[in-house]
């Protein structure tokens, strides 16, 4: 911390004058940035469109309320569709994500020079790419309906559950491992005994979560034609049927407070 | 829950005040005496271990194992697999491998390039004035600064703006403004304001009272004690937080693009829609690659403020 002395005065400030300098140069660079950013990303913006938002909105808001309450019975089906996607793409995705992790984790992988960065690029890809494109692809190769869906939802939760549990498997106590190694235990048997038992609980919590994230993940995927609510949501905007879009939207909102419920509790329990 | 063996031992440890050192130490030691004799096992004592299962209650487990089952056989029976319908699209499939294999950067190449760009930019500006939003929202989340009702309205907004998905809001806004840019970019801003004010609110909540109490000593007002005992504790976090939104904003202005909010994702969406699988490959390659290159970014950063 530089003081700076002067007649009889001590100051103390935070910098030296050639770190404000510096903290300035950055500073003005990062906004130079944000204006010439924003100038790009307006250059087709309508800006009376913008300016006529607040009406609009208005407007909006009132062809939405009352929602279509009656709409909700042609809905029950499709919203267990959803759960089905988040759930069975859930499981489907932890299968696949269980044997990556472990050959990702710096400890477990059987080769750091060549498996390792395989198992690290898949679970980068997977988590790069949203759940919507990737029901993109699996309606565009399989067909409309819940099995993209599942597909959808289980690509991405790979690269999620995948990347959290090695780095847990990566933090655990190496302790246990070498108690079990010293009894004579085959590798196997010491991933059987020392190190699952330890990472359990933080797998367990990882998946609940990202299940939670899929429920809410799965209520969209039928804009792009994967099943579940979505599809009637894309159906009602289609038809500009704004009560009826209130109404999904309204069931979406139940949903997710319920499975957040849900998965806070599982967790809750876990730790 | 995993292992009851250690609970009895961890209760009883740091819980004795009233007795002298002696007692306290023999009272944790394990009390089972054995004797080993040269070449036999003791009778009555267990020569085989069987680890506790996860779940303990017997009951509970296979009600568990059996909702499971049944979930599944009603879950996998309700998903229609088209038989045909999947032999179909194995072909299709395959060109999408082939089309990984070698992307086509050329022949699109403008409406990528002009895509990409609209996307970092959304992503961008609408990073930055979320996160100028999300700093006093979430001040006024943290229950150690703030009153109640200011609370109560600040977690209030970070409710909503968390309650949907990205996609949702974006339809709402490009009924709003129209299609194009700026509806991503509100979508984008929108959705920060839940993520980092909540986390960032959470992070208050867990600094450290001391300096703010030391602020407060020295007669500080509100904002001198949030710059001086507040920011300095969660910067880093901020920071990292901030630049995290970057990427899932990023990756979000990917697919708000099928509504008509701008960014790549319309571009991607035209290619699938097209079966142009070499151009929707070299797309998702450039994106991969973006998001690579921010996660290294974010190491390096999160080393630099640390």
């Amino acid at each position: 911390m530089p003081i700076i002395s002067r007649d009889q005065h001590t100051d103390w400030r935070k910098y030296s004058p050639l770190q404000s300098l510096g903290r300035f140069i950055g500073w003005l660079g990062f906004v130079v940035l944000f204006v010439t950013a924003w100038q790009v990303m307006n250059a087709e913006t309508y800006w009376d469109f913008v300016l006529d938002a607040p009406e609009q909105g208005a407007i909006l808001f009132n062809r939405m309320f009352p929602p279509d309450w009656a709409y909700a019975n042609r809905l029950w089906g499709l919203l267990w569709d959803t759960v089905n996607i988040a759930t069975l793409g859930t499981l489907l995705g932890m299968l696949i994500a269980t044997p990556l992790a472990f050959l990702a984790a710096h400890n477990t992988t059987p080769s750091r020079l060549f498996i390792r960065p395989l198992a690290l690029s898949i679970i980068v890809a997977s988590r790069s790419i949203n759940s919507l494109i990737w029901a993109m692809l699996f309606v565009a190769i399989f067909g409309p309906g819940v099995l993209a869906g599942i597909l959808a939802i289980a690509m991405r939760s790979i690269g999620f559950i995948g990347k959290l549990t090695y780095e847990a498997i990566e933090e655990i106590s190496t302790e246990p491992v070498e108690a079990v190694e010293a009894t004579g235990a085959s590798g196997l048997q010491i991933l059987d005994y020392a190190i699952i038992p330890q990472v359990l609980p933080a797998y367990a919590g990882i998946s609940v979560l990202r299940w939670d994230i899929n429920i809410r993940e799965a209520t969209v995927l039928g804009l792009v034609g994967a099943g579940g609510i979505g599809i009637e949501l894309s159906k009602s905007l289609d038809t500009i049927n704004w009560s009826g879009v209130s109404m999904i939207l309204l069931m979406i909102l139940g949903t997710v407070v319920v499975s957040e419920w849900v998965s806070a509790r599982i967790r809750h329990a876990l730790i | 829950m995993i292992n009851k063996y250690d609970s009895t031992a961890a209760e009883s440890g740091p819980f004795k005040p009233q007795m002298d050192s002696m007692t306290a130490d023999q009272s944790t030691r394990p009390t089972v005496h054995v004797r080993f004799s040269a070449g036999g096992t003791v009778p009555g004592y267990p020569t085989h271990w069987r680890r506790p299962h996860f779940i303990q209650s017997p009951i509970w487990r296979w009600l568990l194992y059996a909702a499971a089952l049944a979930y599944l056989v009603i879950g996998l029976g309700s998903v229609d697999i088209n038989l045909t319908r999947i032999m179909e699209g194995l072909p299709r499939a395959w060109r999408f491998v082939e089309g990984f294999l070698s992307p086509d950067f050329m022949s699109r190449g403008r409406e990528i390039w002009a895509g990409i760009l609209e996307s970092l930019t959304m992503a961008l500006t609408a990073t930055v004035v979320g996160v100028l939003i999300s700093v006093p929202i979430g001040l006024g989340a943290a229950r150690n600064l703030a009153p109640l009702p200011v609370y109560m309205l600040c977690r209030g907004i970070i409710a909503i703006s968390r309650a949907f998905q990205e996609i949702v809001i974006a339809i709402l806004f490009v009924a709003m403004v129209g299609f194009g840019a700026f509806a991503g970019f509100l979508t984008l801003a929108f959705a920060t304001i839940g993520f980092v004010a909540k986390l960032l609110a959470e992070d208050i909540e867990a600094s450290s009272a001391e300096p703010i109490e030391a602020m407060r000593s020295t007669g500080a007002g509100w904002m001198q004690m949030v710059h001086f005992g507040v920011f300095p504790q969660v910067m880093p976090r901020l920071i990292g937080l901030s630049w995290y939104r970057l990427d899932i904003n990023f990756r979000e202005s990917a697919v708000i693009g099928i509504v008509g909010a701008g960014g790549i994702g319309s571009t991607l969406n035209t290619a699938i829609n097209r079966y142009e699988y070499d151009s929707a490959a070299a797309i998702l390659i450039v994106i991969i690659a973006l998001v690579l290159a921010a996660e290294y970014a974010s190491g390096y950063i999160r080393r630099l403020v640390q």
